[in-house]
């Protein structure tokens, strides 16, 4: 056996190729939304595809989202495949009414004659000293809209097989991309790409004994790290990478919070009325008698988006982390 | 008898004759962009008019480049420079009265600085520290609008609220070629025609979004055409020109003041440099167009035109350049102080009355800065004996990039 060195590649690339394997493998998928073609996105996540598959399956549209999203909700109805890329998080809210009004509910108002296969993929999260309306957490509101799948990759492997199963699934998929993580490289090999479980699957990134730590997307190498540093204090953390938001993987959640009996959420969109209170009451209703400590959250603060010099203040870091997972000796203290 | 049973008889009466509105009569744009400088109109300008608009031309060249320049020493996180759209900026700033208003799009910082605003507080949304770094209500300059298209209804609304309290004000809304794709710009066109709204709207064709050419935008003959379809004038304009930029919308201005309601303007001008610093315009375009364009620069066509009539000589030239320069180099250094900020302000307005849930966040802030500032100094004593200084929780803060 022949050992090659293998080029890392970095989330963003991962992404484009899961674009490019996808558009081969399936004639129905196009790529479609502002500066996706010539440009290969802002980020560079449609590099080359507009030279190799033709304007007519990566277009570069007109610069209005609804209308984006309008028309791939059209053309899939007529059999293709879009995948819709959404510049940015806060920009995406122009397509609301479609996402909502129709991508969600066209498989159940039709009793399923109308089901609507497209992906949605919106770069999403802080950290990356964006400017205003370029950083924002918007999964809490595609979480509570029912009918859309919510998914967040935090590695590059999962970059690749998750928007894979995305753009296979016969559902709409909002395809969340964590700005921070698009240059981040680990050992994905982008010579033989891997699909991964289908989506719904949370994976244990990190094996512990005394609490769990569930998290997605940008947190989660924040809490990887969280970790690390937690094992100075004598704390053996399991992370859990959800990877789903919907369908949330309860089976794993629960089973890791059931063999450590404490847990702490972390993410970086606001906590109230966020993710987190949802998770922490699943992990109640599920593991009561199991808990040593009722389920913290680590969250971004109640407030809009701040400017980037401020951000780092806002941002759960490790310290949040460590201070939650103290406060899990929940006896010792009340 | 329901009409199938008559059907032999039934004889369908023709709808109410249909009147197309013709007024304010031709609707349409000219074919050719409106031009004075270099036109026999441009002998009858006003040559205080003018200078002030040459001056600011020079000023917003030399701002752009600043400004540019500051992107590369990582004073300003990013710059969206409007480098060959300075006639576009700098008429929309003043042909307004003080008690009009200008929404300006996220590229229209130099139209809020010509307007009078602080150059630094202008830049404080690209340099990251705050969102709006000025007084909305000082200049009456809308905050610069990051989301595209979404401040134009909210000119139509202000426009609209005005005349119903009786004021004579104006309001200016600046978009791009590609905003003009949005529906807020089609809803918000809509509003300003059926409500006749004292609302101007200037469309700075710089013939791309990002990287995307207008031909992929629209397949309209002009974005001025868009107008017709809401019921409003349009007008085209050489958005190279300042003179003719001046002039249009100095027309359009008086005309909606007049309570004849609003027109879209659109500006044909070309953006010199990339979207952003950020931005690589070579995979896009040609430096073929770029330079094709730099022979049609605002600032040498005014500078020819003043010449020619003998309005502008050498030493004319220098002290503009001197006044640009001096505008330059006090930017420059307050931009290369470290903004003070208060991680507190986080807080500090996001509503008029704290909730309990921002109030004790709040304190979970304080505590750990307070926390980072003992630890902070501990290391200091440490170092240096015990010369602990200041309380550090309102430390300020360098720059993050
Ligand atoms: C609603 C919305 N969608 C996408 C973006 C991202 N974006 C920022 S600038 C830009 C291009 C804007 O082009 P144009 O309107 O022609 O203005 P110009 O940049 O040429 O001044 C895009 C797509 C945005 N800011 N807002």
């Amino acid at each position: 056996m022949t050992t090659v060195a293998v080029k890392p590649a970095t989330m963003a690339q991962a992404l484009g190729r899961a674009l490019r394997d996808a558009m081969t493998d399936d004639p129905t998928v196009h790529v479609m939304g502002e500066d996706v073609g010539t440009l290969g996105g802002v980020f560079r996540v449609t590099d080359g595809l507009a030279k190799e598959f033709g304007e007519d399956r990566v277009t570069d549209t007109p610069l209005a989202e609804a209308g984006i999203l309008g028309t791939a909700v059209g053309m899939a109805m007529y059999g293709l495949r879009p995948v819709v890329e959404m510049q940015f998080d806060a920009f995406a809210y122009p397509a609301f009414e479609q996402l909502i009004s129709h991508v969600a509910k066209m498989r159940n108002r039709t009793r399923g004659a109308m089901p609507l296969p497209l992906t949605v993929r919106v770069p999403y999260g802080g950290g990356i000293g964006g400017v205003e309306h370029h950083s924002d957490s918007s999964e809490a509101y595609y979480m509570a809209t029912p009918g859309l799948h919510v998914v967040t990759p935090a590695t590059v492997a999962d970059a690749y097989g998750l928007l894979r199963e995305a753009i296979a699934s016969d559902d709409p998929v909002v395809f969340l991309e964590p700005k921070r993580l698009y240059w981040s490289k680990d050992s994905w090999n982008p010579d033989e790409p891997q699909a991964v479980e289908p989506i719904g699957r949370a994976v244990v990134r990190r094996r512990g004994r005394s609490a769990t730590l569930i998290t997605y997307g940008p947190s989660v190498p924040v809490c990887l790290e969280a970790a690390d540093a937690a094992r100075a204090e004598g704390w053996d953390l399991e992370v859990v990478d959800l990877r789903s938001l919907v369908p949330f993987d309860d089976e794993t959640v629960a089973a890791s919070v059931r063999r450590t009996g404490r847990a702490v959420v972390v993410h970086e969109s606001g906590g109230y009325g966020g993710p987190g209170g949802e998770i922490a009451a699943r992990v109640t209703e599920r593991c009561f008698h199991h808990l040593e400590a009722p389920v913290l959250r680590v969250a971004g603060f109640d407030i809009p988006y701040p400017p980037p010099m401020l951000e780092r203040h806002h941002l759960p870091g490790v310290d949040r982390i460590l201070d939650a997972v103290a406060r899990l000796q929940w006896e010792a203290q009340s | 008898m329901t009409v199938m049973e008559q059907r032999g008889a039934y004889r369908p009466t023709p709808p109410p004759a249909w009147q197309p509105r013709t007024d304010p009569a031709p609707l349409l744009p000219d074919a050719l962009p409106h031009r004075v400088l270099g036109t026999r109109a441009a002998d009858r300008v006003d040559p205080d008019l003018l200078r002030r608009l040459y001056a600011e031309l020079v000023r917003g060249r030399r701002y752009n480049t600043q400004a540019t320049a500051l992107t590369k020493q990582g004073r300003l996180a990013v710059y969206p420079s409007s480098n060959g759209q300075e006639a576009c900026e700098v008429a929309a700033a003043l042909v307004l009265e003080e008690r009009d208003w200008l929404f300006p799009s996220y590229r229209d910082t130099l139209a809020a600085v010509a307007r009078g605003l602080d150059p630094v507080q202008a830049l404080t949304l690209l340099r990251g520290d705050r969102h709006t770094g000025y007084d909305p209500y000082e200049h009456r300059v809308a905050p610069l609008c990051t989301p595209l298209a979404t401040q134009l209804p909210h000119a139509v609304g202000l426009a609209h609220a005005a005349r119903l309290k009786g004021d004579d004000v104006v309001a200016l809304a600046l978009v791009g070629d590609g905003g003009t794709s949005e529906g807020d710009f089609h809803e918000a066109l809509n509003f300003a025609a059926v409500w006749q709204a004292p609302v101007v709207f200037l469309v700075q064709n710089n013939g791309f979004a990002i990287s995307v050419p207008l031909a992929k935008q629209t397949a309209a003959p002009s974005l001025a055409h868009k107008a017709v379809g809401y019921g409003m004038p349009g007008r085209l304009v050489d958005g190279n020109d300042a003179v003719a930029v001046h002039e249009v919308l100095g027309e359009a201005i008086a005309h909606a003041r007049a309570g004849l309601g609003p027109t879209l303007v659109e500006a044909v001008t070309y953006r010199m440099e990339a979207h952003t610093n950020a931005d690589d315009d070579k995979r896009y375009r040609e430096d073929t167009e770029v330079e094709a364009w730099r022979a049609h620069d605002p600032i040498a066509l005014m500078e020819h035109a003043l010449t020619e009539r003998g309005l502008l000589d050498e030493d004319g030239v220098r002290a503009v350049r001197e006044d640009a320069e001096a505008m330059a180099a006090d930017l420059r250094e307050r931009m290369n102080q470290d903004p003070v900020l208060d991680p507190m302000d986080l807080f500090a307005h996001v509503y008029a009355r704290p909730t309990a849930n921002l109030l004790e966040q709040e304190a979970q802030l304080r505590a750990e800065l307070d926390a980072e500032a003992r630890h902070h100094d501990d290391e200091h004593d440490d170092e240096y004996g015990g010369e602990a200084t200041d309380a550090r929780s309102h430390e300020p803060e360098g720059n993050t990039r």
